[in-house]
């Protein structure tokens, strides 16, 4: 079994994998981070959502031995401390969230999307989470939780200016 | 005497934060966002964990010649093999009818039927281990569509009518008569969460059980009853789901059962849970219908005599089958007055799934029935269907008589006001420009084609169960004023919780944060039915409010005491309690309360007045009232390939008086696109072995935020009031926003009558896939020599 080494939410972890493990179930079950939801397990709904190296990635679709020596961000490690990620604390504030099983998935998208795009149209927006799929909310609190995130973002990097 | 205050408040607080009405999120929401909610696959696992997988049948209707499992037992890793000979108690996961084994013995009835569990070290090991069952069937012809169980008769029970007045006659005696047929597709729920149960064995024949389940007391009584024990040795608990829809009412029963046996059976903690595509091959969907009508009627479109016959796919038992035929029933008059009508049921017994209850509860088919019906007697009369649908709307709540409230069930319409609702919605979504401009911009445009449709939605809300229309409630009111609600209710995100506590903090007038909202739990709350039929609310918010008055009741009557005055003259205000004209600090009242040895825990109970149902003679009050909405969508279709947008979405609807305005709109948001997707993109397909092809999200399309439409409005109806005395004046609010989709359908019906070059009715069917769009096109124009 290879080992693989890599950081997860800032620190450095390591342990055996079996060739054919998927990285969520490495961070699901070796390091207990379940906030990487599972609801297809073949790359459709969205759930698994993480950010590898800065970019969103389906954590079902990536083995774990394929994020040896990668930079791994989940949805535990999104917010600084006690302070929410924008986009974790628009979700919250707009009811961008029902049963919550799509959330951190959602997220995770969506803090990636606005990293590359800071001011998505409400279409951008759209089209960039069509591979996340929610069965209970109906998306409008989501893209409008995805709004308000990019608003408070720009103008966090107004003030910061 | 009267005793001195201790601690008045500083300054008086006028409102508590977070009581009835407010427009509060949902209690899990900060836990949802930083990824610390807890679901059943997420809780730490006890040491010795096993992993379960049901192996199932590859075959549709078969005699299981033989099933060799030496193969599966000797895998790496596995610590049991379980079939029907393991069970100590009955064989038997069905929610009503005894119908559902656990593990098939013999007889194979569906493809993804449970015919033993395998219990592994690792998930991996007990799916690989599955896998290596070697069975052998003497297969028989399976009946796998409505068409085939039809023309077979093979049917659940002798079909069941329900009729008022004279309605052969008053067809054959009308001015115009249509007939038709529709048939309505299945949906799968597609909670995001699949069935998931671990169970954790105790002392003795005990085991505690946590299940994502909206029915955790059916849960406990089918662990007892297959484990063979007493209901008293099982505790189910559930904290919440990711999402339910229905699919998790009684579709959770064969994986706990699982679960518990392998627990009790090993003596080790035991997990099941479905992977997605086990989770769709198993499971009950929607049922899907198919409904003739014939219809007589006047010339300004009003309905005289109609008849139903809806012939609804079960699959291979009961489950809870009978009360959705029955409701499909109950609602194929939607908001429309039938003077006579008769309805005719036929509950198809096929060799697929077992379908089971889903959001509206079979009430969505009735009314995609009824709204076909005005559909197609607009498009005859040439009129404009809203015209249709107001010529035949039951009386309004506030004209006198009893003209035009009676159901086809005999309970009279006391409190109907769609009539506001459609008037107020068809002016601010400007229906009657709209739909003008779009016939005049389809004349210029020869591809594309727009329609434009508004549909209401009048929703019974109770168990037709009357029994079932109960709930229970325990408070605990803590030395140091805060306060623990537990009642029988479970949360999949429909934010029941957070509604029952809003009730508590209000009762007491403390701040919600004071209120701690537990997971739900056979051992605090027993007897509880599903948290369905949209009554969560309804049913446990009562049940709160009472325990909550108990205790109230107690504390003022204590104080009245001390203070020598009347326990009326003791007051609940915010954060605080007035005597008369002392004050004193919530806090204080209840250390006070503790110290003179007054009890501080109550339980509640709440059972839902007036309703009953008479099944034998077809009538009755099944509901206790009725919820309304109406929605206007507008689309575009391509008649070149079918494919279509939902361009524009206007909803009005009423939740009486609201408990949470924010939940409220997102069940509203979320029904209508749950109800939109069904009658348009989510189709489910069997091959002709009968397995289901469609399994996954690869192939089985749920909405994506890309498919919503780009305008969409959404409104609480105000000045909606509940007539009854529910909670708070309020109404349910979980099912009857999926009915809202209906417009989607009737909209794209409108889009393709559109396109056609004849004046033939389109009869799309449902769902209205772009395949089914361009074949109702594409025949529409052969038939006038357009193509
Ligand atoms: S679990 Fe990874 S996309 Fe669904
Ligand atoms: S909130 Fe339930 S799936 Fe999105």
């Amino acid at each position: 079994m290879p080992t693989i080494s890599l950081q997860v939410n800032g620190k450095t972890v390591s342990g055996e994998v079996q060739g054919n493990t998927l990285l969520t179930d490495f961070l699901r079950q070796n390091l207990g981070l379940t906030g990487t939801h599972v609801g297809c397990d073949t790359s459709q709904c969205g759930a698994c959502v993480i950010h590898v190296n800065g970019d969103s990635i389906k954590a079902c679709t990536m083995l774990a031995a394929q994020a040896d020596n990668a930079s791994v961000t989940t949805i535990e490690g999104l917010s600084q401390g006690d302070d929410l990620h924008p986009v974790q604390a628009a979700f919250r504030e707009a009811h961008g969230l029902q049963c919550g099983f799509c959330t951190p998935g959602m997220i995770m998208s969506a803090a990636d999307l606005l990293s590359k795009n800071p001011n998505p149209s409400e279409a951008e927006i759209r089209s960039w989470l069509s591979g996340n799929l929610c069965r209970c909310t109906g998306y409008h609190n989501i893209v409008k939780a995805v709004q308000i995130a990019a608003g408070q973002m720009s103008g966090q990097r107004i003030a910061a200016e | 005497m009267s005793a001195p205050l201790n601690n008045p408040p500083p300054a008086a607080k006028t409102a508590i934060d977070g009581g009835v009405g407010a427009f509060r999120r949902h209690d899990s929401g900060p836990k949802h966002v930083s990824g610390e909610a807890i679901y059943v696959d997420d809780m730490p696992e006890p040491p010795g964990l096993l992993h379960i997988q049901i192996g199932y049948a590859r075959k549709a209707h078969a005699k299981i010649a033989a099933m060799d499992l030496s193969r599966v037992r000797n895998a790496p890793g596995v610590a049991a093999v379980l079939t029907a000979g393991d069970i100590p108690g009955a064989n038997d996961v069905s929610p009503v009818a005894g119908d559902d084994p656990l593990f098939a013995e013999g007889l194979i009835e569906y493809w993804g039927q449970s015919l033993f569990a395998v219990a592994a070290e690792t998930r991996e090991q007990a799916r690989r281990a599955a896998a290596l069952a070697e069975i052998s069937y003497d297969e028989r012809p399976a009946i796998l569509t409505i068409d085939e169980a039809m023309d077979a008769q093979s049917f659940l029970e002798k079909p069941y009518i329900m009729e008022r007045g004279d309605p052969a006659g008053a067809i054959e005696a009308a001015p115009h008569i249509i007939s038709g047929r529709i048939n309505i597709g299945g949906q799968e729920h597609f909670y995001l969460e699949s069935q998931a149960a671990m169970a954790v064995p105790g002392e003795d024949e005990d085991v505690t059980v946590h299940s994502s389940t909206q029915h955790p007391s059916e849960i406990q009584h089918k662990i007892a009853h297959v484990l063979g024990i007493d209901n008293h040795a099982v505790t189910v608990e559930v904290r919440r789901m990711g999402g339910g829809f229905g699919g998790k009412e009684s579709q959770g029963n064969l994986l706990a059962c699982a679960a518990a046996l392998v627990a009790k059976l090993t003596g080790r903690p035991a997990k099941c849970v479905y992977d997605r595509d086990d989770d769709m091959t198993i499971t009950g969907k929607r049922h899907d219908f198919r409904i003739d009508y014939q219809a007589g009627f006047d010339s300004d479109g009003r309905i005289l005599g109609i008849a139903f016959e809806q012939a609804l796919r079960c699959g291979m038992s009961w489950d809870l089958s009978e009360p959705i035929a029955d409701r499909a029933m109950f609602h194929s008059d939607n908001c429309y007055y039938l003077p006579n009508v008769r309805i005719t049921s036929y509950r198809c017994k096929t060799n697929t799934q077992s379908n089971t209850a889903f959001r509206g509860f079979g009430g969505p088919q009735g009314m995609v029935g009824i709204e076909r019906v005005i559909d197609n007697i607009a498009h005859e009369l040439g009129k404009d269907p809203l015209e249709v649908r107001r010529t035949n709307f039951y009386a309004h709540k506030s004209s006198p008589g009893a003209e035009r409230r009676l159901t086809p069930y005999s309970m009279a319409v006391e409190d109907c006001i769609i009539q506001d609702i459609v008037a107020e919605l068809a002016e601010s979504a400007a229906y009657q420009r709209r739909r003008e401009n779009i016939r005049a911009w389809n004349d210029a445009s020869p591809v594309l084609k727009r329609g434009i449709a508004l549909t209401p939605v009048k929703f019974g809300i109770s168990f037709t169960k009357t029994f079932l229309n109960q709930a229970g409630a325990l408070i605990n009111v803590y030395t140091d004023g805060s306060i623990q609600l537990n009642h029988g209710g479970t949360e999949m995100g429909q934010g029941l919780f957070t509604k029952v506590a809003q009730v508590v903090a209000e009762e007491f007038q403390v701040d919600i944060a004071k209120v701690k909202i537990t997971a739900t739990t056979t051992g605090k709350v027993p007897n509880t039915s599903a948290t369905a039929a949209s009554s969560g609310s309804d049913l446990n918010g009562m049940a709160a409010q009472h325990a909550a008055r108990k205790i109230k009741g107690r504390i003022a009557e204590f104080f009245a005491q001390r203070y020598q005055t009347n326990p009326d003259q003791v007051e609940f205000l915010p954060g605080r309690i007035r005597i008369g004209e002392s004050e004193l600090s919530f806090e204080a009242a209840i250390q006070q309360a503790y110290m003179a040895r007054i009890p501080l825990s109550a339980t509640g109970f709440y059972a839902t007045p007036k309703i009953s149902w008479d099944k034998a003679e077809g009538r009755g009050r099944p509901f206790y009232y009725f919820a309304y909405g109406a929605a206007v969508t507008e689309c575009i279709i391509d008649t070149l390939t079918g494919e279509n947008r939902l361009l524009r979405v206007d909803i009005l609807h009423d939740v009486g008086k609201s408990l949470n305005p924010a939940i409220d709109l997102g069940q509203i948001e979320g029904g209508f696109v749950q109800g939109a997707g069904w009658l348009t993109t989510e189709e489910l397909v069997w091959s002709e072995a009968g397995r289901l092809t469609t399994h996954a999200p690869s192939t089985y399309k749920i909405p994506a935020c890309s498919d919503r439409a780009p305008d969409m409005r959404v409104k609480l109806f105000e000045g909606g009031e509940n007539v009854e005395q529910t909670i708070y004046r309020s109404k349910a609010v979980g099912e009857p926003p999926l009915m809202l989709g209906i417009s989607a359908l009737m909209a794209l019906s409108d889009a393709v009558a559109n396109a056609g070059g004849t004046s033939d009715y389109p009869a799309l069917d449902a769902p209205a896939t772009p395949e089914r769009i361009l074949f109702a096109v594409e025949r529409l124009r052969k038939k006038g020599n357009v193509l």
